[in-house]
């Protein structure tokens, strides 16, 4: 049987009255994509939060490759993190840095690469992402989409092992919402990343993706691959598929028993 | 049962302010430290550095010369009149340098900067705290402090001597245009009063304060923006303006608090 690369085990996270987090277990394997899914504001951006240490569970253990996190020391943590990398649902660009300063930062302010070679891999990522002519501009200055571009930029350039997506495409084109998810799929494909994206582009997601965890009211509802998501029978979770998705011609390519079902 | 609570209330509100601020105190003494240190943590932010010191002082230049003739000018004529009773006006530029240099030349150009640079520095942190910059920071494995405040650190801790001595410098002038210009006192006498009366345990003392003046402003107004989203308002522009008000209040409060303290240990 395969072990998890992350783990969460019964992680209980609540801000004052507000539960968020009640109960969690999930698990991501190595070299996989795995997509949250679930309701607005139910917790997917403080899990993610939990796994790049931004946030500490009340109870309950995240586990890496086995281990703690909690347990590891403070220079074990910075490994971990060094490994991780993470793209804001609201970008958290540097409004007072330019476009190219914000991708480089990473590469500038943690690794000792000559400036010849930041400015290549700047300009690699630029050039994938369609980042052309806004070296010099600042994130106030360019669109909402291409802010997530440059978000996703700057959560690529330093090849990390592990990515976390908060809702990567929101706010995009059908078009470069597409170019996106090819991109994490190809990047995934060529280096073997693992990812964990936060999503609603349902179904569009789910064909990048190798696995799907449903988060719902803090638990996990479902956790499996898209086709077993397709033929799960939880109420619950065909609610919020076919909430999202019943009138959307993709999806009952997809799920053409949700459709059926609900019609 | 209501005598009993009204008893026990003030002294439970009373404990649990001092204890709220014994914590308040000790995280800033650890924001402080950890800032301080990591300025010499390799490698070296000159770039950064150079930055906070045209912004903290270069820019802040023209605000400390115009506040520092005023101030001189109205110690020239308030002194003037004040020595004139005594019939020692001879004494005025004693009287002027004396009070500038050990005094009114840190706390004021402290204040200024406050003003100026310190509101600045809460309201950037703050905002970059509410946009999630900070956090990104930490997930780049950026450590915020060093990012962010150390370098404003070490740019006070450069530019507040420099900008005290420009307003000393300045408010002697101010002195003389009033005290021998308008006043009619010799030049001669008010600048010899200034050279005999004036000795090198002033200028430091004075330097000494500037220096502790930078790091209570860097310390509070940044920690005051740092820890903005702690606030029980800290969302959004609310909690930055409640952040940039409570680091100009609080850093003036405490230049005078420790102005009294530092004089105390200096005479």
């Amino acid at each position: 049987m395969r072990e998890p690369l992350i783990q969460f085990k019964n992680v209980y996270k609540s801000f004052g009255e507000n539960h968020v987090l009640n109960g969690t277990d999930l698990s991501i394997y190595k070299g996989e994509i795995t997509t949250i899914i679930g309701k607005s504001g139910g917790g997917k951006s403080v899990l993610l939060k939990h796994i790049i240490g931004l946030l500490e569970q009340d109870s309950g253990s995240i586990l890496f490759e086995g281990r703690p996190v909690s347990e590891m020391k403070k220079a074990e943590r910075k490994i971990l993190k060094r490994k991780c990398s993470y793209m804001f649902q609201g970008t958290a660009l540097f409004d007072s840095l330019t476009v190219y300063e914000n991708i480089a930062l990473p590469l500038k302010e943690t690794t000792s690469l000559s400036d010849n070679e930041i400015n290549g891999r700047v300009r690699d990522k630029m050039d994938q992402l369609d980042l052309h002519d806004i070296d010099d501009k600042y994130p106030s200055q360019v669109s909402g989409g291409m802010k997530k571009r440059i978000a996703l930029a700057r959560a690529l350039v330093t090849d990390p092992e592990i990515v976390l997506f908060d809702e990567p495409t929101t706010g995009l084109d059908p078009i470069r919402k597409k170019a996106v998810h090819e991109m994490i799929s190809d990047y995934q494909q060529k280096f073997g990343f693992t990812g964990i994206v936060v999503s609603h582009d349902i179904p569009d997601i789910f064909h990048i993706s190798q696995r799907v965890a449903m988060l719902d009211d803090g638990r996990i509802l479902f956790e499996g691959s898209p086709v077993q998501l397709a033929q799960v029978s939880d109420p619950a979770v065909k609610e919020f598929i076919q909430g999202l998705y019943i009138n959307d011609e993709n999806a009952t390519r997809v799920y053409p028993e949700i459709k059926v079902g609900h019609g | 049962m209501f005598r009993v609570s009204s008893l026990i209330n003030p002294l439970t509100s009373l404990g649990r302010g001092t204890i709220f601020i014994t914590q308040e105190m000790g995280r800033i003494g650890i924001f402080f430290f950890k800032s301080l240190a990591l300025i010499f943590s390799r490698p070296f932010q000159i770039g950064k550095i150079i930055q906070q010191i045209y912004f903290i002082g270069t820019k802040s230049v023209f605000v400390i010369c115009l506040t520092g003739a005023f101030t001189g000018m109205v110690l020239g004529l308030q002194g003037y009149y004040t020595l004139v009773k005594f019939g020692s006006t001879g004494f005025l530029g004693a009287a002027v340098a004396l009070s500038l240099i050990r005094e009114l030349g840190p706390v004021l150009t402290a204040i200024m900067v406050t003003g100026r640079a310190g509101s600045a520095m809460a309201a950037e942190v703050g905002i970059m705290r509410i946009s999630e910059e900070i956090d990104a920071l930490e997930t780049m494995d950026i450590n915020p402090l060093r990012f962010l405040v150390s370098p404003k650190l070490a740019a006070a801790l450069i530019s507040m001597p420099l900008l005290t001595a420009l307003f000393d410098v300045v408010g002697i002038l101010g002195g003389y245009l009033t005290g021998s210009l308008l006043l009619g006192i010799s030049p001669g006498v008010y600048f010899m009063r200034i050279e005999t009366s004036v000795i090198m345990a002033d200028v430091t003392g004075g330097f000494i304060k500037s220096v502790v003046f930078a790091a209570v402003i860097v310390t509070i107004c940044c920690f005051q923006g740092y820890f903005t989203h702690t606030r029980a308002e800290g969302f959004g522009a609310k909690g930055v303006s409640l952040s940039t008000t409570s680091a100009v209040v609080i850093s003036c409060v405490l230049i005078l608090i420790t102005d009294y303290v530092l004089t105390s240990f200096l005479l």
